[in-house]
């Protein structure tokens, strides 16, 4: 370990975005279903939601003087990492009930962990965001877990 | 159901071969800017790519797809877990794959391995998936 998590830095974890509650609709529902080539006509018909829908309904949409030159919103959850080059990382979803059109949903993120491992190129900075998304009865929706890597 | 849910099943695999266009639309419902899914001469001359990068999560959506329409209406899925371990670009031949490895006919929980491969064979999204078979006991 070289010590690039900090004290400092690791003071972030545990920070929360505020809420973002979005309606879903039959349109946005058709045209995630569509763009990734679903072949069920459930979803491309927008009647439910296809796993992963929230990826989309989620997705924060900045102002243009928001984006980072490479055209990414600039997340406002995360600290200032010693590491800037993102790597894709993975998932961790589980979905408790289903998405249909008129769906008032809320979504939290809270920034869960920060850590460091030693990678073939060097050292990379791996972080953790637990986003939560219940609907107006207040029931658990779906829980993601994001990891994401930098190097 | 075809194949039946037995431990050991592969289902049927799916190839995709997403153009620029599929991209396009995909980040566009996202609303994500990032260049390097869009933007040729950037991903390529400042970023370094070979060509233009697919968006990690469109990948994830596959993993879910190859079951998902296995599933039909008999079942959902409820859980995945999976990672992007190498980047692909438009003109890459896909294929998701998914293998159940723990059947419990009872409750009819489902665990299966799931993946993405390109052309090379090289996994590029792995990941393992859960899902529940609607039971005569509902």
């Amino acid at each position: 370990m070289t010590g690039l998590v900090s004290e400092e830095l690791l003071a972030n974890v545990g920070r929360q975005s505020t809420p973002r509650r979005e309606i879903v609709t039959r349109r946005d529902i058709r045209k995630y279903a569509v763009a990734t080539g679903s072949r069920q006509r459930k979803y491309l018909d927008g009647d439910v939601a296809p796993p992963m829908f929230h990826v989309p309904l989620f997705w924060d949409v900045v102002e243009l003087d928001q984006l980072a030159p490479d055209g990414v919103s600039i997340d406002t959850l995360l600290p200032r990492f010693p590491l800037e080059r993102a790597m894709a990382g993975g998932l961790d979803i589980e979905y408790l009930k289903p998405i249909v059109p008129g769906d008032w949903l809320t979504a939290v993120r809270t920034l869960t962990a920060i850590y460091e491992k030693s990678g073939r190129s060097g050292p990379l900075i791996f972080y953790e965001v637990l986003m939560e998304i219940r609907n107006d009865a207040d029931e658990l929706v779906i829980r993601e877990k994001t990891t994401r890597i930098l190097r | 159901m075809n194949p039946l849910p037995e431990v050991g099943a592969v289902l049927p695999q799916r190839e995709y071969q997403p153009d620029n266009v599929q991209l396009m639309l995909y980040n566009a419902a996202l609303w994500n800017g990032h260049r390097i899914h869009f933007d040729l001469p950037y991903a390529t001359d400042v970023e370094g790519y070979p060509g233009l990068v697919l968006a990690g999560p469109m990948l994830g959506d596959w993993l879910h797809q190859v079951v998902d329409e296995w599933l039909g209406d008999a079942g959902v899925i409820t859980s995945v877990s999976y990672s992007n371990r190498g980047a692909t670009y438009v003109g890459d031949t896909l294929t998701a794959s998914a293998t159940i490895t723990a059947y419990d006919a009872e409750s009819g929980d489902l665990t299966l391995d799931v993946a993405i491969c390109n052309a090379a064979g090289d996994v590029v999204a792995p990941g393992t998936l859960g899902a529940r078979l609607f039971t005569a006991a509902g």
